[in-house]
């Protein structure tokens, strides 16, 4: 049997899921017998070159490119998962969700004590190659269909490893209080 | 304005727990609740400054913004759409130049919405500086607003005539409408006042529970427990004090039949409490009535000091040594939530109306922690009947298990809304044949207001009953010309979202994820997962602390059984899972700020 293929992206996110993933140390040479890697920022592997199995979700999405990207990984992997609390809930970013989006950029771009005086001009970034923010920060599950959830800021590496390898093999997952405590 | 709040304050004997009316005080005089006031009631009151606040925020009629010269409440019910508000909304804004939810400039008028104000059978109706305007039309609106900007009087503003029975007396002028369209035992106008007083005084108060028990009443409010048995476990309970409630607070939407108590019967009513302390051994009795029936108290309280005149009330009643009681008017500030009894009492305690955990029920700990009967409007005026007819005439009357009769709100589309007095066993069918509805054009009947259940045809030969269809009297009937999930689900799913006091998560959140997954469906986005977990779902509600929350799904929840092809006729058939995203929407407002077009 061919070994499976894995996906992964962060959206609105800080990498730190991935960073998890790293944390799964000197298992990474075991994981690299039980998978292959596509699109992934781990490869710098940009655009998927085939279909995948499963495709690790950090962050949730704050604008259209993280939409676009997200839609692109619905299509391309047969499994999605969201890593962490900012795909599963928003996370930190979702904190602006209490605050309509024109009140965001303008304090970030006109009235700020940072730009108010540096932004003369009284522009918001507007070139057409920017993502545009969306409305309010979404998790992945609002925007596709998420097959699973791995909770935590960040999920730990064991949990990472623990839970990719009961997918692969299809033990089941055991999930000991240590590895899902967050305080 | 600080000299007038420290005498609202001083009025109430700087008693913090009768915060509600010294508050009520306040809004009234000056249209807001100011931070200057929340710092003077606190320090006096020996409260902390987010403790009088939070009161204030709790309730729809306190606001700590100025508010308009003229505040403009305009009920948004079901039937108040039914009935053509819309065009009065429209009206209304066009005239006032402003829309719902601010104030003129000129800090003249305030146009706000309000949920069901219990004028449901003469709808659209807004309560405009305490006062109530029915049945308004686009023209009508003119005319109010014409005499707003004129500086009229809210009293004077009245083009028509009053309206019928007491709504002509001199201390109501208003022109609110009983419609009584039949009546029975409880709204039989031959009724004298005094003579149960003068009967039970004979009694001991053990045998006036023992026929109360014996007539077999239970709670007109809905939820039907059996009277006799609370006033059992109040008398029976330990305390220093106890205290008879009357929960006038009549907020389920649809439900009427309390004001046309209160405003044809209010001795009646009032008798009915007498006969309860005396039952129960309680000597301060506290009427709890809704704000949005704020133009019938002078007259009630007219009425409580001719009572105390004749010796009804007050002390030694009829000349019955030691038997003391005395009434007092409480006012809500416009929370649905305070008909619940435990939240009533909270309320009346002058703090936000959350329901208590219980037990202990308030026949244990009630009022200020005493022994405490709350019973419905209509309950304590059957009561008095009961005791001057006994248990056994009472039980003539209805089915075994539902004995007596029942005051029904009827509104919608029938030819003749209003109040009927019906014994219990009725089937729908039945109803809707005396209410002049056309039985083939009728779709659905709202039995029990939002918190009942939205019934189809199929159930229209089930009895009016606690052993069947049990109601607190709302019936709101509705034609074939109607949208029923937008019009009436999305409507009450809406009304208890806004209703909630926040204390359970469950009902502070599952009512808006229904209401998105409605929505959801209504905008052609449904798939056959979001029905069925809405039902699932909705289930959870059921874990709330009360009865708001429990039955907060009920909209969805009934008319899901009842109706479930008009979901299924909206949902897509091609897909089974749609998140209902909608990517272009969600850059809207971004590409409306930095001036860009959605290239997306």
């Amino acid at each position: 049997m061919s070994k499976p293929i894995v996906a992964t992206t962060s959206l609105a996110g800080c990498f730190g899921c991935h960073m998890s993933v790293l944390d799964i140390d000197e298992r990474i040479l075991d994981l690299i017998h039980l998978v292959e890697f596509d699109k992934s920022p781990i490869n710098d592997i940009k655009h998927f070159t085939r279909k995948c199995d499963i495709g690790l979700i950090e962050g949730g999405c704050c604008n259209s490119e993280n939409v676009h990207v997200l839609k692109d990984f619905r299509e391309n992997c047969k499994i999605l998962i969201s890593v962490g609390e900012c795909a599963i809930m928003g996370g930190l970013p979702a904190m602006r969700n209490g605050i309509p989006i024109r009140e965001c950029l303008e304090e970030a771009y006109l009235n700020g004590p940072s730009v108010k005086e540096s932004n003369q001009i009284k522009i918001i970034p507007n070139d057409p190659e920017l993502p545009i923010m969306l409305d309010k920060v979404y998790p992945c599950h609002e925007v596709v269909k998420i097959d699973y959830h791995l909770p935590g800021c960040p999920p730990r590496a064991d949990l990472i490893w623990d839970a990719l390898v009961a997918l692969i093999t299809g033990d089941e997952l055991k999930l000991p209080y240590e590895v899902i405590k967050y305080d | 304005m600080k000299s007038f709040t420290q005498k609202a304050i001083d009025k109430y004997g700087g008693n913090k727990t009768r915060l509600m009316d010294i508050l009520i005080a306040i809004q009234s005089e000056f249209g807001h609740i100011s931070r200057e006031s929340v710092s003077q009631i606190a320090t006096e009151l020996h409260m902390s400054e987010v403790d009088v606040e939070q009161t204030i925020s709790f309730y729809h009629f306190f606001t700590l913004e100025k508010t308009g010269k003229y505040s403009i409440y305009l009920n948004n019910s079901v039937v108040a759409n039914m009935m053509g508000r819309e065009e009065v909304a429209k009206a209304f804004e066009q005239e006032a130049g402003i829309k719902f939810g601010h104030i003129t400039p000129d800090g003249l008028i305030g146009l706000y919405e309000t949920s069901c104000i219990g004028m449901n059978d003469q709808e659209p109706a807004a309560i405009i500086n305490n006062q109530v305007f029915t049945k308004l039309t686009p023209f009508r609106v003119k005319e109010i607003v014409r005499d707003i900007k004129d500086g009229k009087d809210v009293n004077d503003m009245f083009s028509a005539s009053y309206g019928d029975g007491a709504n002509r007396n001199v201390l109501v002028r208003s022109v609110v409408t009983n419609n009584i369209r039949k009546i029975g035992p409880i709204l039989d106008p031959e009724y004298k006042v005094g003579e149960a007083i003068k009967k039970i005084i004979k009694l001991k108060p053990e045998e006036v529970i023992h026929e109360i028990k014996n007539s077999n009443i239970r709670g007109r409010g809905g939820a039907g427990f059996p009277t006799g048995l609370k006033w059992e476990f109040c008398r029976n309970a330990q305390g220093d004090k106890r205290y008879i409630f009357c929960n006038a607070d009549e907020g389920e939407p649809g439900t009427f039949k309390d004001r046309v108590i209160l405003t044809e019967l209010p001795r009646l009513l009032f008798e009915g409490m007498v006969v309860a302390g005396y039952a129960v051994g309680a000597e301060e009795g506290i009427l709890y009535i809704r704000y949005e029936y704020k133009y019938l108290e002078e007259y009630l309280e007219n009425i409580l000091q001719a009572a105390r005149d004749k010796n009804y009330l007050g002390n030694d009643i009829l000349g019955k040594k030691g038997f003391n009681f005395d009434i007092r008017v409480q006012f809500g500030a416009g929370a649905y939530v305070c008909g619940e009894e435990s939240a009533l009492i909270e309320s009346a305690e002058g703090k936000r109306g959350e329901p208590r955990d219980r037990p202990p029920f308030p026949v244990e700990k009630g009022y200020l922690n005493q022994p405490t009967v709350v019973n419905n409007v209509e309950t304590l005026c059957a009561v008095v009947k009961v005791i001057l007819h006994g248990g056994e005439w009472y039980r003539s009357f209805g089915t075994s298990e539902s004995t007596g009769t029942k005051l029904l709100s009827v509104s919608g589309d029938c030819k003749y809304a209003g109040v009927y007095e019906v014994a219990w066993g009725f089937s729908v069918n039945d109803i809707l044949d005396m209410v002049g509805a056309n039985p083939k054009k009728i779709i659905a009947v709202q039995v029990g207001g939002p918190s009942g259940s939205l019934i189809a045809q199929n159930e229209f030969s089930r009895i009016l009953g606690y052993e069947d269809l049990a109601t607190g009297g709302s019936l709101i009937i509705f034609d074939n010309t109607h949208d029923l999930l937008t019009e009436v689900v999305l409507n009450f799913t809406e009304f208890f979202i806004d209703e909630s006091c926040g204390s359970c998560s469950t009902c502070r959140i599952l009512p808006t994820i229904l209401k998105n997954k409605l929505e959801k469906i209504l905008n052609a986005r449904g798939v056959m997962k979001d029905i069925d977990d809405m039902e699932e779902w909705g289930q959870i509600l059921k874990a709330s602390r009360c009865g708001l929350g429990q039955t907060a799904a009920n909209p969805i929840l009934t008319s899901i059984k009842n109706f479930r092809h008009l979901y299924e006729e909206k949902i897509q058939k091609s897909k089974d899972y749609d998140t209902g995203f909608d990517l272009s929407k969600a850059v809207f407002e971004a590409c409306e700020v930095t001036h860009r077009l959605p290239n997306i």
